[in-house]
């Protein structure tokens, strides 16, 4: 029964392709029922058959032009595995070095030219400062030249070892195609301990300018942005968040381990719901069940991501990173955290141990070593790879015929484990904030905020110039009559 | 406040955003172009409304650049609208020039993609057998999605084109160059990819270990061998489609010791890069038996999916014949 | 309303030493042979372009035919080898495309064999009647499903 007003928002950005968000309004004027739709398909599952397997490293990262390499790296490590090969040791620090590189590019810009200026400025601030000039405003135009910098820096590795940084080349199963050699080793070395100093300073910045400011704390862990869901990541074999590789691992909403298993088991707790009114899926845990979109114990929604990931395991992997994950939970009050803004800070967290992990595979002097690459011997037959895209657990399946054809491919992307949850928030901002029919302004910036902190697929690099998402708000009547348009 | 600054646009397709990454990619040197531009829209970073860009004057955009292939007809509205109101409208990225990966979907039809996607996917639970629909009804309320097309275009192939930028995501220093050129009106004729009009094997730094007579025994994919990264990947047997692909990316790929797949498209002498490459490549296979070149032309594996990696909607036969799509 | 008989639409691209001297021959020996076939007289089978046969198929052919020499009789002496792999390599391409291995036809005919090239002409007619029209694409290019 469509019993009342209908509101419009389109398109949202950031959403590889466009979004719109659609919300229903009751007899009261309350919100009814909100819905994201993405209206973007491509169909790599399907075209991906008839294509050699070798060949879908350098086909799939054109899913995401922002997060190539880890669609680059899932499948590589899919194609290990349809060839039931190992990568030979330095073939692997490389690939680590890469990715490691990658998150930590990925998670500070997004921090510094899209979901940070919302923190840095203040919800409050008005729209014209809520940008990368804002934070420079804020911060200093040094530091806004010192990201632009270690943004560059951070993409010269990648494009150095994959040769290019949108859409790298590099990875074969065994290995990699090129090595690194002694006078790269030290250069980027530079680079990974000015981006450890960075990665601190984006966190001081948190600090100083986010977690002193109560009216923003308040916002972090009000109900409006609280969905308890389970939550999914990959760790490693002491439980500590690894973004390359690991076992998966699924705690409750409560934060027991619920579930933990090998990229290969990944049917057995992993399926996808369909909606006619959207092109996207809805992964959710196959022994719980679909739900619906509600959270809790009892629905099989869960969550990725930074925060997911931090609350999914046992710890980081390196020490200052460590350290901020300690802060973190005593601030929040304990594990796991649900609050939806946190995503931001675990964000930075990661950076962290991004860049301490660069530190660490390129002291080790093992990095420069030619053997770079196993040739597989085994028939090719099928493989599941999985690592940490910036938004999520990533997953790559693929089947080969014996000449290494593919014959089927199934895909699981990152965002797309954040579908459901993303679709809740934004009800639950739009509940919160729409009441008796009036849509106040407020709604608008608390929508993108309850969106972008789950910094969906297709971020790209500029945040507003002038500091806004546009969004549409139409209000209609029943007779759908256009009676109020809110913009900007 | 000046309104002599010429007014530019960016839009997107079925992209998957690298081209607009590539506009970020300008790092320090975006602020020379943000400062003499007016940027009217972009739809991921500015405020954007569709209503806006029907409400400005036709032909009062000076250049647009618009990313991606064309499978939605949304997308197709889109091209359309920004045509009437661009002077200029530049195809960025392999995807808008030929079709770019998302082509490979010319090998389906809408139905096959739909079925895999939402029915036959080992993960997919969906025993009601649910797809997306243009209209759909949720508790009353009427949902749309554009309709999805069962060949990807090209941007040409759907609206005007005044010029190309190549590639899989185009270099900095391309981008740069063209962006420069629009500026100072200094622009080659209308139609032209602005890229040099050589093919990649005319700037590769590895052209000097062909030997004089190119002959390829045996073919390598590159999993099965260790290569060389001072040779040619032809003459090691492995297929790379310099020959046939347009100079202008550095030789990025080459230079991390991966054969080149075609990304910036044919050089403009060539109607189908991917007939250009079979041919080249039939040339060199060396030998004449009959029965050695069965064997051999047998052990290339994918040849349409390889020859037109990025360009299958752009070729002459442009998509697999939809009657033989099961 | 008549039923008409599919007419196949056949283009044939012969070599001028070989290939289109042998048609000439069926031709002045009065020999009758199927009129579908349209030639296009090159220097060489090895000139033949793959985007030729690409541009004839799209334009409405049903049938290709390359003829040349004999192998080892090549007025260029490797022209026709070169015409061989391509036609090899260009079938697997066009099967990947949806277009049946029949359609695209590679023969040696020489100068003197008129018969032959009678023989070639009838069979491939018959044969590409009995697949039926190519009718690429319905005649133009489905942008979306009905």
């Amino acid at each position: 029964m469509n019993n009342g007003k209908r509101i419009t928002i389109d398109p949202i950005t950031r959403l590889e392709g466009h979004g719109k968000i659609e919300i229903f309004l009751d007899d009261k004027g309350d919100v009814d029922r909100a819905i994201l739709q993405v209206p973007e398909l491509k169909g790599f599952e399907q075209f991906a058959v008839g294509r050699p397997v070798e060949e879908m490293p350098r086909i799939t990262p054109r899913i995401c032009g922002v997060c190539p390499t880890a669609h680059h790296m899932a499948s590589t490590k899919a194609v290990d595995a349809v060839f039931h090969v190992q990568p030979a040791p330095t073939g692997r620090k490389i690939r680590e070095l890469i990715y490691n590189t990658f998150m930590m590019e990925d998670h500070t810009l997004h921090f510094f030219f899209l979901g940070g200026p919302d923190f840095v400025v203040g919800p409050q601030a008005p729209k014209a400062e809520r940008n990368i000039l804002g934070v420079i405003g804020k911060v200093g135009l040094e530091i806004g030249g010192q990201v632009i910098k270690i943004r560059r820096e951070c993409r010269d590795i990648i494009s150095y070892l994959g040769g290019k940084v949108i859409h790298p080349v590099c990875g074969l199963p065994g290995g990699v195609s090129k090595g690194l050699d002694e006078e790269h080793r030290v250069k980027f070395l530079e680079v990974a301990k000015a981006a450890v100093d960075f990665a601190l300073f984006a966190l001081k910045i948190f600090d100083d300018v986010v977690l002193k400011n109560k009216e923003y704390v308040d916002l972090v862990v009000s109900d409006a942005f609280t969905i308890k869901t389970y939550y999914m990541g990959l760790v490693d074999d002491k439980n500590k968040v690894n973004f390359y590789d690991g076992d998966v691992r699924i705690v409750t909403p409560e934060g027991k381990e619920f579930a933990k298993f090998k990229p290969h088991q990944y049917l057995d707790h992993i399926a996808e719901h369909v909606e006619s009114w959207t092109y996207m899926k809805f992964p959710f845990l196959k022994k719980v069940g679909w739900k619906g979109f509600v959270d809790g114990k009892d629905s099989g929604v869960y969550r990725v991501a930074p925060l997911a990931r931090l609350n999914a395991s046992d710890g980081m992997a390196t020490p200052k990173a460590q350290a901020e994950y300690e802060r973190m939970y005593s601030v929040l009050g304990g594990k796991p955290v649900h609050n939806t803004l946190a995503f931001h800070w675990a964000r930075l967290i990661e950076a962290l141990q991004a860049a301490e992990a660069m530190v660490q595979l390129l002291e080790d002097k093992t990095i420069t070593d030619p053997n770079i690459r196993t040739i597989p011997t085994a028939v090719p037959d099928e493989g599941v790879g999985i690592v940490e895209a910036p938004r999520g657990v990533l997953i790559h399946h693929y089947k080969t015929d014996p000449k290494g054809i593919m014959t089927e491919a199934n895909l699981i992307v990152a965002t797309v484990g954040n579908a459901a949850a993303i679709n809740m928030s934004i009800e639950k901002a739009a509940k919160a904030f729409i009441k008796g029919g009036k849509v106040s302004d407020g709604l608008l910036n608390m929508a993108e905020m309850g969106f972008r902190a789950y910094d969906p697929c297709h971020a790209c690099g500029t945040h507003a110039l002038p500091g806004e998402m546009p969004l549409i708000i139409n209000i209609y009547d029943r007779q759908r009559n256009l009676v109020r348009r809110l913009s900007r | 406040m000046s309104s002599a600054k010429p007014k530019v646009a960016f839009y997107w397709c079925a992209s998957c955003g690298g081209c607009e990454e590539s506009i970020v990619d300008l790092a320090e040197d975006i602020l020379k172009v943000v400062a003499a531009v007016d940027i009217v829209f972009w739809p991921v970073a500015l405020d954007f409304k569709r209503s806006d860009v029907e409400a400005m004057p036709d032909g009062s955009i000076a250049v647009t650049f618009i990313n991606g292939a064309v499978r939605l007809s949304e997308q197709e509205e889109m091209v359309k609208l920004l045509r009437r109101k661009s002077q200029m409208i530049v195809a960025h990225g392999s995807c808008a020039h030929m079709g770019g990966i998302p082509g490979l979907g010319n090998f389906w039809n809408r139905e096959t993609i739909f079925r895999r996607a939402y029915l036959t996917t080992p993960s997919t639970d969906n025993a009601q057998g649910v797809v997306p629909l243009e209209k759909s009804v949720v508790d009353g309320k009427e949902l749309h999605l554009p309709s999805f097309y069962d060949t990807v275009l090209a941007l040409d192939q759907v609206i005007d084109v005044d010029y190309y930028l190549p590639g899989c995501a185009p270099p900095r220093d391309l981008i740069l160059g063209a962006v420069t050129a629009i500026l100072e009106g200094k622009l080659p004729p209308k139609g032209s990819v602005l890229s040099p009009n050589k093919s990649e094997c005319d700037e590769c730094d590895r052209n000097d270990s062909k030997p004089e007579k190119l002959e390829i025994k045996e073919i390598k994919r590159p999993w099965e061998v260790f290569l060389d990264p001072k040779v040619c990947f032809l003459a090691q047997g492995v297929i790379c489609l310099g020959p046939a692909t347009r100079t202008g990316c550095g030789q990025r790929c080459i230079t991390a010791n991966m054969p080149c797949r075609g990304c910036f498209g044919p050089t403009d002498q060539v109607l189908d890069q991917g007939a250009k490459f079979l041919s080249a490549f039939a040339s060199i296979l060396a030998t004449n038996d009959e029965k050695e070149i069965d064997k051999i032309v047998q052990t290339i594996v994918d040849p349409a999916g390889t020859f037109y990696r990025f360009s299958l909607p752009h070729s002459i036969l442009r998509r697999k014949r939809l009657e033989a799509v099961k | 309303m008549q039923e008409q008989k599919f007419e196949p639409r056949l283009v044939g691209f012969l070599c001028t030493w070989c290939s289109y001297t042998g048609a000439d021959l069926a031709g002045t020996a009065r020999m009758a042979y199927a009129p579908n076939l349209r030639i296009i007289r090159v220097m060489c089978s090895g000139r033949v372009d793959p985007q030729f046969v690409l541009k004839a198929f799209r334009e409405g052919a049903d049938g290709v035919l390359i003829s040349g020499c004999h192998l080892g009789d090549c007025h260029y002496k490797e022209g026709n080898y070169k015409a061989l792999r391509r036609h090899r390599l260009l079938v697997r391409v066009l099967e990947q495309l949806g277009i049946e291995p029949e359609r695209f036809r590679l023969e040696w005919v020489s100068a003197a064999e008129g018969v032959k090239f009678q023989q070639v002409c009838n069979e491939f007619t018959e044969q590409i009647r009995k697949l039926g029209p190519l009718n690429i694409n319905g005649g133009k290019h489905e942008q979306r499903q009905a």
